[in-house]
């Protein structure tokens, strides 16, 4: 695997309100992301995972610290900047339900991203093409879905289109904030299968969320545990959550219901 | 679209509302189409003149006469001569001059006219009574022996250099005219008013007016709320923080004392029902603010509009497209809320001589106004007074009626 | 064997939607608890799990309706109470059931003691406000709520507070059956293993008598539950201990679903996802013959034909798949 630089951070920190108010959500965490790894960002709600999202997406401002892409100090002041930016990393939501503007179509949805892509004066055959291709990736039918709207589709389908609007911006970064934690278990591992698909095939770096480091384990090269806004814990998947080293990396694998060993309640 | 419009109209309450709402904008409509002219005319010379059909009378003698005979027509004739406080009074005479009325109903006019017949002598001069009182009482008598007694009336023409009267016509009790053969005949469905004006033309122009100041100031109103909402709850930041701060200067002075001083610094003369309109606009925009504010800060942490973002959407992109057709619905019921509130700020304004000027339109509120002034209620001239207040209670009740309905479709929480 | 706490026969229930087409969301279903046994019931989603949950009550309103078949809670049929009877002495009583999205229905502007009191004065109506707050404080105490919640309104909660509190509200009349649909899926791992412990405590203390419980996360139902039932499309595809169902799955569907866990063990990363493609029927046209077949990577033409009836195979277990259990394990073994 190459260890080339994507994401990097220095004392990046959130502190959201002031006085009495005042949390801080991120606190000074450092972390390098490679090109082409698969990165968990783990920890229990309200650890600051989402947080942190949005500060690599560049949707919030970092209260303090320094962000580099690509071995680069971030710039992303201006509009313009950002829109380039945002065609390197884009992100999957938690919620797929509040991921879709109701009032879009589905073909709307996928249309923008070709346009995105720089794909506007295409022939519309060509889009119809793009977009069968992107849907088929992930299992989904363009003939089926096109004018219909996102809200008369599953959950699991809508984050499927997700992806399949991931599959046509082609960013070098995914950001998956919680992707699966609103779906049944059936879906979840489709999800995972394709998002496993988009780091194989096209080679992207995927960053992604979740509070069950079973999913962590199963998915990722490396992991990253966070606890109140700081990274307690951090490195190979295999090492982290075999061979816990920080308490509560040791206490977030035992949450998990097993199902070879005894999962022990008394420890609540 | 059709679908939400299918089921608005399937919630009553809307349904109910949109009736009320609709019959008063038809009469508004056709009432001046079949009614024509300027609807501040004075018709009448003398006030309050009581709703109903005005025949001509120098019109309907000239007019083809036809005979009927009616049984009901000498006791109907005498009804309407012996008023029932005529009646009272007569059994007081009858008291006071000692003669037993045990059995007598005022309801029975012929035994009471029997009686009074028998017994009534202009020379008694009963104990306690005034001159006033005895006056009176031969007025009466005059009067009832006029119907009693048929006699054929005559009508006459004097030369106006002879002063010489000569007969044109002899009518009988039996003569009948055809409403429809009177060249002039008035209907005043609700009477005049004050100054003798078409109440009903009146209140069909007022209707207008007001709901024209309603539609002007609910729009302005709700405008500039949407854009202050919008522009504060999404950007954030000092932008949010510069117009909740006006917002706030706003909702702490009551908007209604705004609108008293604002309107009196005007003046009268400059008052017009747009100026009004304007002023009532300008002064209670603060709470769709607040409100569309707020929405929107909810939805702005919607993952969509994340996802709008990271699309390189502009802010204006994000607000047209993400935000503003999720509150369009709320925005809409803002705006009927508005527009009612401002057909009754018009009408607090005007009843307290603030409204638009007196000279060219009437209003909902100038009306009470001026009927209030020539104390119409203290005197029962309820026809100048009360369609008035019932109009604005039905369009304000139509109004909100409508929007629980809306709400009840648009929130989903809240149906059945 | 022990007592019969609850017995379902043949229920079948639907939706009447708004366009007034039916949607056989719970399609005959069979099924039976005995005191201090729980039930699981695992599968994707839209197959009818919450359906089930809701028509399990006997309390019916629009849109969903009873069709047929039997309820009987500890030996009372409750399918043929009208409405109000099972709402004055069943609901709470006899059958508590916690809604899958039950933390959101908390009226926020209400303290948690009036919720409590609210549950009391429809059944005991006798009890004073200061009875009630001593048997709440009492009741949380035991369940290692912090009694402070009782005066605390709903939004002040944390989300894991939130659904203990939901719990043991909807608990404090000690019923026979508690049906929990999906009472932790919205949790994170900590929050989830809080509320499993409190519902096992529960159980323990004998404040309920028989569980079901709903969720599509079986490595929870494993630790959780006596016995798994997987449902599909409506209708019930196989039923067992919790163990054999999780290790040894018979019918194609449970299998599918068995593929889908994810632990963090060792081995986990070794073994592969294997997803079952395409989406359950839609249940305003159940297919014919086995409702599994156009997902079935063992189907066969005739699947599409037969109906099949569960089928007992061995100590508590039944299935569906027209394939006897001794083909289907040969199959798998084959991978
Ligand atoms: N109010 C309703 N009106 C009509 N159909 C409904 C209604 N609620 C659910 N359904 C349908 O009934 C079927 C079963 O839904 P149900 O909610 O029981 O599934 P579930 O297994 O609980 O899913 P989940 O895991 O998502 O909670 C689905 O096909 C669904 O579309
Ligand atoms: N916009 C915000 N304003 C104030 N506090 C916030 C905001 N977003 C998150 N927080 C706080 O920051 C902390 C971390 O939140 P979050 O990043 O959403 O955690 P996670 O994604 O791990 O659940 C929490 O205490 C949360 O309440
Ligand atoms: S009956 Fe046929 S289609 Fe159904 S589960 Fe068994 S093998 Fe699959
Ligand atoms: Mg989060
Ligand atoms: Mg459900």
């Amino acid at each position: 695997m190459a260890k080339e630089l994507c994401l990097s951070g220095k004392n990046v920190t959130k502190v959201f309100g002031f006085g009495d108010k005042k949390t801080v959500a991120v606190n000074h965490v450092d972390f390098d992301f490679h090109v082409g790894e698969f990165v968990s960002i783990v920890g229990e709600s309200g650890s600051g995972k989402t947080t942190l999202a949005k500060m690599l997406l560049g949707l919030i401002h970092e209260t303090e610290g320094e962000i580099s892409f690509l071995g680069k100090p971030r710039e992303i002041k201006g509009r313009k900047q950002k829109r380039e930016y945002w065609k390197e990393i884009q992100a999957i939501f938690q919620d797929p339900f509040s991921s879709y503007n109701v009032f879009h179509k589905i073909d709307a949805v996928l249309l923008d991203c070709i346009k995105m892509r720089g794909g506007k004066k295409l022939p519309y055959e060509k889009k119809v093409e793009m977009m069968t291709e992107a849907c088929s990736f992930v299992n989904l039918k363009f003939e089926e879905l096109t004018n219909k709207y996102p809200f008369e589709l599953s959950g699991g389908q809508m984050q499927r289109l997700m992806i399949a609007r991931i599959f046509l911006l082609k960013p070098k970064i995914l950001l998956a904030d919680e992707p699966t934690s609103m779906i049944d278990a059936c879906s979840r591992a489709t999800i995972l299968e394709m998002l496993q698909n988009l780091r194989n095939e096209i080679g992207m770096t995927i960053i992604f969320i979740t509070h069950d480091i079973g999913l962590a384990y199963f998915i990722s090269d490396t992991v990253f545990i966070m606890e109140k806004g700081n990274i307690v814990e951090y490195g190979p998947a295999e090492k982290v959550i075999l061979n816990p080293e920080a308490e509560y990396t040791k206490r977030l694998i035992s949450d998990v219901p097993k199902i070879h060993e005894e999962w022990d309640l008394s420890t609540v | 679209m059709k679908h939400i419009l299918s089921q608005v109209f399937h919630s009553g309450k809307f349904v109910v509302g949109f009736c009320i709402f609709m019959s008063i904008l038809l009469l508004m409509i056709f009432y001046p189409i079949f009614n024509p002219g300027n609807p501040l005319q004075i018709v009448s010379i003398g006030t309050f003149a009581e709703p109903g059909i005005y025949v001509s009378v120098y019109d309907a003698v000239d007019s083809d006469m036809n005979t009927l005979k009616l049984d009901e027509a000498p006791a109907k004739r005498l009804d309407s001569v012996l008023k029932s406080e005529d009646r009272v009074k007569m059994v007081m005479w009858f008291d006071a001059a000692g003669i037993p009325v045990d059995n007598l109903s005022i309801h029975d006019t012929e035994a009471l006219l029997t009686l009074w017949e028998e017994n009534y002598d202009a020379t008694i001069r009963p104990e306690g009574m005034t001159k006033a009182d005895r006056n009176y009482f031969q007025r009466l008598d005059g009067n009832l022996k006029k119907v009693i007694v048929t006699h054929d009336k005559v009508l006459a023409r004097q030369d106006p250099s002879s002063s010489e009267l000569s007969v044109i016509r002899t009518i009988e009790d039996t003569d009948y005219v055809n409403i429809k053969k009177v060249a002039n005949v008035k209907r005043l469905p609700l009477g005049t008013d004050n100054f003798g004006r078409d109440v009903l033309k009146e209140l069909a122009a007022a209707i207008k007016t007001s709901i024209f100041i309603g539609l002007v100031a609910g729009s302005i109103a709700t405008l500039i709320g949407l854009t202050f909402g919008l522009l504060s709850g999404f950007i954030g930041g000092l932008v949010d923080d510069f117009i909740m701060f006006i917002t706030n200067i706003f909702t702490v002075i009551p908007a209604f004392v705004l609108l008293i001083l604002i309107s009196y610094s005007i003046g009268q003369d400059q008052r017009g029902p747009t100026t009004v309109a304007v002023v009532i606009g300008l002064t209670v925009w603060t709470w769709t603010a607040r409100a569309v504010r707020s929405q929107v800060i909810s939805l702005r942490n919607r993952d969509h509009v994340n996802l709008s973002k990271l699309s390189g959407h502009n802010l204006f992109l994000i607000i047209f497209t993400d935000i503003l057709p999720y509150i369009a619905s709320y925005v809409i019921m803002a705006l009927i809320l508005q527009i009612s509130g401002a057909i009754l700020a018009e009408a607090q304004l005007s009843l307290l001589g603030l409204g638009p000027k007196t000279t060219e339109v009437p209003t909902l509120g100038l009306m009470m106004n001026w009927s209030m002034l020539y104390t119409a209620h203290l005197n029962g001239y309820w026809w100048a007074y009360f369609p008035v207040i019932l109009t604005i209670a039905l369009i304000s009740f139509s109004l909100n009626l409508m929007n629980t309905g809306l709400d009840q479709v648009f929130n989903p929480t809240l149906r059945d | 064997m022990g007592k019969v706490m609850l017995e379902v026969k043949d229920l079948k229930t639907k939706y009447i939607t708004r366009f007034k087409e039916d949607v056989y969301a719970v399609d005959g279903v069979t099924l039976q608890i005995e005191e201090g046994k729980s039930l699981g019931i695992a599968g994707e989603s839209g197959c009818g799990k919450s359906t089930l949950a809701l028509s399990l009550m006997g309390y019916y309103f629009a849109p969903l309706h009873y069709t047929s078949g039997d309820i009987i809670i500890d030996g009372r049929n409750v399918s043929t109470l009208d409405t109000d009877e099972v709402r004055r002495e069943v609901l709470g009583k006899e059958i508590a059931y916690i809604p899958q999205a039950a933390m959101n229905a908390l009226n926020p502007t209400q303290k948690i003691i009036r919720f409590i009191e609210d549950v009391i004065k429809v059944h005991k109506p006798e009890m004073t406000k200061p009875e009630v707050y001593e048997m709440a404080k009492e009741r949380f105490h035991i369940l290692g709520l912090p009694e402070k919640v009782l005066d605390q309104y709903a939004v002040e909660l944390s989300g894991g507070m939130k659904q203990r509190t939901v719990i043991a509200i909807s608990t404090i009349l000690s019923p026979k059956v508690l049906i929990a649909d999906e009472p932790s899926s919205a949790l994170d791992v900590t929050s989830q293993k809080m509320v499993i412990k409190m519902l096992r405590d529960l159980m323990e203390k004998g404040y309920i008598k028989s569980m079901i419980f709903i969720t599509h996360e079986l490595p929870l139902l494993y630790n959780v539950t006596d016995d798994i039932m997987v449902m599909y499309a409506g209708q019930i595809v196989e039923r067992g201990s919790a163990k054999d169902m999780v290790f040894d799955p018979i019918h194609p569907y449970s299998k599918g679903l068995m593929g889908s866990i994810i632990v963090p063990e060792t081995g986990t990363r070794e073994h592969e996802l294997i997803a079952i493609p395409g989406t359950p029927p839609n249940l305003k046209k159940p297919p014919a013959g086995c409702r599994f077949a156009a997902r079935c990577k063992y189907a066969t033409p005739e699947c599409k034909i037969y109906n099949m009836e569960m089928k007992e195979f061995g100590e508590g277990r039944s299935q569906r798949c027209r394939f006897s259990v001794e083909h289907l394990r040969e199959v798998y073994a084959n991978g």
